[in-house]
C-alpha cells in the first residue's frame, strides 16, 4: 500500500528543444508527487510530453537540442535538475530504474544478458564479479525467465521480445531502485504477452515495494495496475486523480473525450464511436490560452484567453480547466 | 442480419502461402516459413469481416495473398465468381480496380515525392481514360467524401498529420469504387483520440458506397466495434469464426478465451476483478510449428490428442465455427 511520504517531488519541470524549424515546448511546466510504493500512471498520445518528463528527471535528453529551463525534482533531499553528471551517475540504473519500450533497441546485442545484468551492480552497489552473478540469475528467475543460469551467456538475440523486456525490468531492479520509470514498456507487445508482464510487475510490486511512474498511451493498461493517475496533453498535466476516481469521474473535457472514443469490449455495442475533433496542436509556442480549447466541446470565452492552472477540486481530483462538468449536465 | 441472404462476394478456400528459406550458393530450399497455412473463408456483400491475431500469425500476408500481391503458394481466392490464383495477368489487372487496400502506416504508403492529387488520382489514369478536368474533378471529389479540404492537392504527404495522411490512403483505395476494400490495420498507428475518427469514416464510406471489409487488425476492441463476424487466426491456421456478437459473448477456443482476457478493459474496477488466463511462454516460430493443434504447446486445457492430430473445422452452432478437439 502507497504511504503518504514522497520519495519523488516533481515541480514546475519545463524542457524544450532547439530545432531547426524553432522552439518545440515539449514539456510546459509539470509537477506532480510519487509517493512511496505508488503507482503513478502517465498517460497521453503522442507528443504529449510524457516521455520527455522522465528523461528530464534523469536528464536522458541530449543537451543540447534539448534545454530544462525550470523546474526542480526532489529525490533523497537533492535537486535531480542540478545534479552534475558524475553525481546523476550514481542515480540513474541505482536508485531509479528505467525500463525503455522498445525491448529491441534498449539492449547491446554484442554483450551478453548476463554482462547488461551484473553491470548496474558492479558499478552501483560494488558487488564482485560471482555475487553480481550469482544476483543476475535470482533477478531473471524473478522476472519469470526459465533456467535463468544458464541464460545468463545468452546474447540479446536469443531472446524473444516479451523475455527482453523481462530482461530490461530484471536490469532496472538490480540495484533495487526506489523509483522505477517504466516508459510505454508493453506497448511493442502482444497482449498475450503484455498480460505477463503486467502480472509480474504487479507481483515484484507487492514483494518488493518500490514506486513505479508508468507511462502510457494505453488507458486500459493503466486502470488495472495504478493507484493513481495523471493524463496529459501537450506538455501540461491537464488532470490528476486517484485511479477510480479518474475512470468513475473524469473531469477534464479531453479525458471525457478519451474514455468515450474508446470501444468497449463487453456491454452494449456502441452504434458509433463518439470522437474527439481536430489534431493535437502543434508545440512551437507555449499556448496561451487552454491548449485544448480548440477542440473541446465545452470551450467557454475564458478558455481561448487563459490557460488554467490545475487545481485541486476535492478529494484529490486535479483538474486544470475552467469548465465545471456539472454545472450543464448534458454530456 | 440478412448476412445468408447476400451474396458472397469473396471466397477463400484452403489458401496456403509458405515462404522459403534458402541456404548456400545455390539457394537451397532449407525449411518454410508456413505464414498462411490452409485458411478458408466467405465474405458476404457488404460485409465487415474482422481478421484478428498476433503479430507473425500470417494476418497482413494473407491480405496480401488475397489480392494477389503476393503468388499463393496453393488454394483458390474467388473473387465474385472468378479464381484469381488461375487467371492471367492481365485479366487480374481488369479485376484490381475492384479491390483494394488501406495500408497500416501512412507514413510509408504514400510516396513523399507524389502530391496528394497525384497519388490520389494516380489509380485513375492506370485504369481509366478521363480527361484531365475530370480526374481532377474526381480528386476533389474523393478528397471532400474521406474529410479533407479539396484545395490541399497540390500538397504533400509530409504537410500532413498521421489521421490525415490515412484519410489520403482511403481516398486513393476509394478513388475506382471498389467493392471490396483489405484493411490492414488501418488505425495501428494513429493516436487513440485520432482512431475513432478513421473509424467512424470507414463506416461511413461503406453506408455510403455499400464497400466490403477485411479489416486486419489486433484491436480486439476495434474489430468488436466494427465487424460483423471475426476470424481469430494463430499462427498461420483461423482456429475460430462467429459473428462479432457470439465470439466476443461466448468465446469458444481457448486461444480466444485468452485473448479476450489479456485485452486491458479501462475500467479500475472491473480490471481488478477479472480473472485472466495467463498463456505461458511465446508464440512457436512458423517454420517449426508444432505437429497437430499449433496452439498446443501453450494450450492451458491441452490433451494428448491435440499434440498428434491437427483439429478439424467444426460448426458448433449456426454461424460459429471453431477448430478445437476440446470444444
Amino acid at each position: 500500500m502507497p504511504s503518504q511520504t514522497p520519495v519523488l517531488q516533481v515541480e514546475n519541470i519545463a524542457t524544450r528543444f532547439h530545432t531547426q524549424d524553432g522552439l518545440v515546448h515539449a514539456v510546459n511546466g509539470v509537477s506532480f508527487e510519487l509517493k512511496k510504493g505508488e503507482l503513478l500512471g502517465v498517460v497521453g498520445e503522442s507528443g504529449s510530453g510524457k516521455s520527455v518528463t522522465m528523461m528530464t528527471l534523469l536528464k536522458l535528453l541530449p543537451m543540447p537540442p534539448a534545454e530544462i529551463y525550470a523546474g526542480t525534482a526532489k529525490f533523497e533531499g537533492q535537486d535531480l535538475i542540478q545534479l552534475n553528471l558524475d553525481q546523476l551517475r550514481k542515480v540513474r540504473g541505482g536508485k531509479i530504474g528505467f525500463i525503455f519500450q522498445d525491448p529491441m533497441t534498449s539492449l547491446n546485442p554484442v554483450l551478453t544478458i548476463g554482462y547488461q545484468l551484473a553491470e548496474p551492480m558492479r558499478e552501483h552497489l560494488g558487488m564482485s564479479r560471482r555475487e553480481a552473478r550469482q544476483r543476475s540469475a535470482e533477478l531473471l528467475d524473478l522476472v519469470g525467465i526459465p533456467l535463468a543460469e544458464s541464460r545468463l551467456n545468452d546474447y540479446p538475440h536469443q531472446f524473444s521480445g516479451g523475455m527482453r523486456q523481462r530482461v530490461m525490468i530484471a536490469i532496472a531492479l538490480a540495484c533495487d531502485p526506489q523509483v522505477l520509470i517504466a516508459d510505454e514498456p508493453t506497448t511493442a507487445l502482444d497482449v498475450t504477452i503484455q498480460a505477463q508482464i503486467l502480472d509480474i510487475i504487479k507481483r515484484l510490486r507487492e514483494e518488493l515495494g518500490m514506486a513505479i511512474i508508468w507511462i502510457t498511451h494505453d488507458l486500459g493498461v493503466i486502470a488495472g495496475i495504478a493507484d493513481r493517475v495523471a493524463v496529459m496533453y501537450s506538455g501540461f498535466i491537464v488532470e490528476e486523480a486517484p485511479v477510480d476516481e479518474l475512470y468513475g469521474n473524469p473531469k477534464h473535457p479531453y479525458t471525457r473525450g478519451l474514455l468515450k472514443t474508446l470501444p468497449n469490449l463487453k456491454g452494449k455495442r456502441a452504434k458509433r464511436l463518439e470522437s474527439i475533433s481536430g489534431q493535437p496542436p502543434s508545440l512551437n509556442n507555449i499556448p496561451a490560452s487552454c491548449p485544448f480549447a480548440p477542440r473541446c466541446p465545452h470551450a467557454l470565452a475564458r478558455c481561448l484567453q487563459e490557460n488554467p492552472a490545475l487545481v485541486n477540486r476535492k478529494n484529490n481530483h486535479k483538474v486544470a480547466c475552467w469548465w465545471e462538468p456539472d454545472s450543464g449536465k448534458n454530456t | 442480419m440478412t448476412l445468408k441472404e447476400r451474396n458472397v462476394l469473396l471466397e477463400v478456400k484452403e489458401l496456403v502461402k509458405h515462404f522459403p528459406i534458402t541456404r548456400g550458393v545455390f539457394r537451397r530450399e532449407v525449411g518454410s516459413v508456413k505464414a498462411v497455412d490452409g485458411i478458408s473463408f466467405d465474405i458476404h456483400d457488404r460485409e465487415t469481416l474482422g481478421l484478428v491475431g498476433e503479430s507473425g500469425c500470417g494476418k497482413s500476408t494473407a491480405g496480401r495473398v488475397i489480392l494477389q500481391l503476393l503468388p499463393a503458394t496453393s488454394g483458390n481466392v474467388i473473387f465474385k465468381g472468378r479464381d484469381l490464383t488461375s487467371i492471367t495477368k492481365e485479366e487480374l489487372r481488369k479485376q484490381r480496380p475492384q479491390m483494394q487496400m488501406i495500408f497500416q502506416d501512412p507514413q510509408d504508403s504514400l510516396n513523399p515525392r507524389m502530391t496528394v492529387g497525384s497519388i490520389v488520382g494516380e489509380p485513375l489514369m492506370e485504369h481509366q481514360s478521363l480527361k484531365t478536368k475530370e480526374r481532377h474533378e474526381r480528386v476533389e471529389q474523393l478528397l471532400n467524401s474521406v474529410g479533407l479540404n479539396p484545395k490541399f492537392t497540390n500538397r504533400y504527404p509530409h504537410e500532413f498529420s498521421g489521421g490525415q495522411r490515412q484519410r489520403i490512403g482511403i481516398a486513393r483505395a476509394l478513388a475506382l469504387s471498389p467493392d471490396l476494400i483489405i484493411c490492414d490495420e488501418p488505425i495501428a498507428a494513429l493516436d487513440v483520440s485520432i482512431q475513432a475518427q478513421v473509424i467512424n469514416l470507414l463506416e461511413d464510406l461503406q453506408e455510403e458506397y455499400g464497400l466490403t471489409y477485411l479489416f486486419i487488425s489486433h484491436d480486439l476492441s476495434m474489430i468488436r466495434h466494427i465487424a460483423d463476424r471475426v476470424a481469430v487466426m494463430y499462427l498461420g491456421r483461423i482456429v475460430e469464426l462467429a459473428s462479432s456478437q457470439s465470439l466476443y459473448k461466448t468465446p469458444l477456443h481457448p486461444y480466444t478465451q485468452a485473448l479476450l482476457s489479456a485485452v486491458p478493459i479501462h475500467d479500475p474496477k472491473q480490471e481488478r476483478k477479472r480473472n485472466r488466463t495467463i498463456l505461458e511462454g511465446d508464440v512457436p516460430s512458423p517454420s517449426n510449428p508444432p505437429s497437430g493443434c499449433h496452439f498446443s504447446t501453450r494450450c492451458p486445457k491441452a490433451e494428448a490428442k491435440c499434440f498428434k492430430e491437427p483439429p478439424g473445422w467444426r460448426e458448433v452452432s449456426k454461424g460459429h465455427q471453431v477448430a478445437c478437439h476440446i470444444v
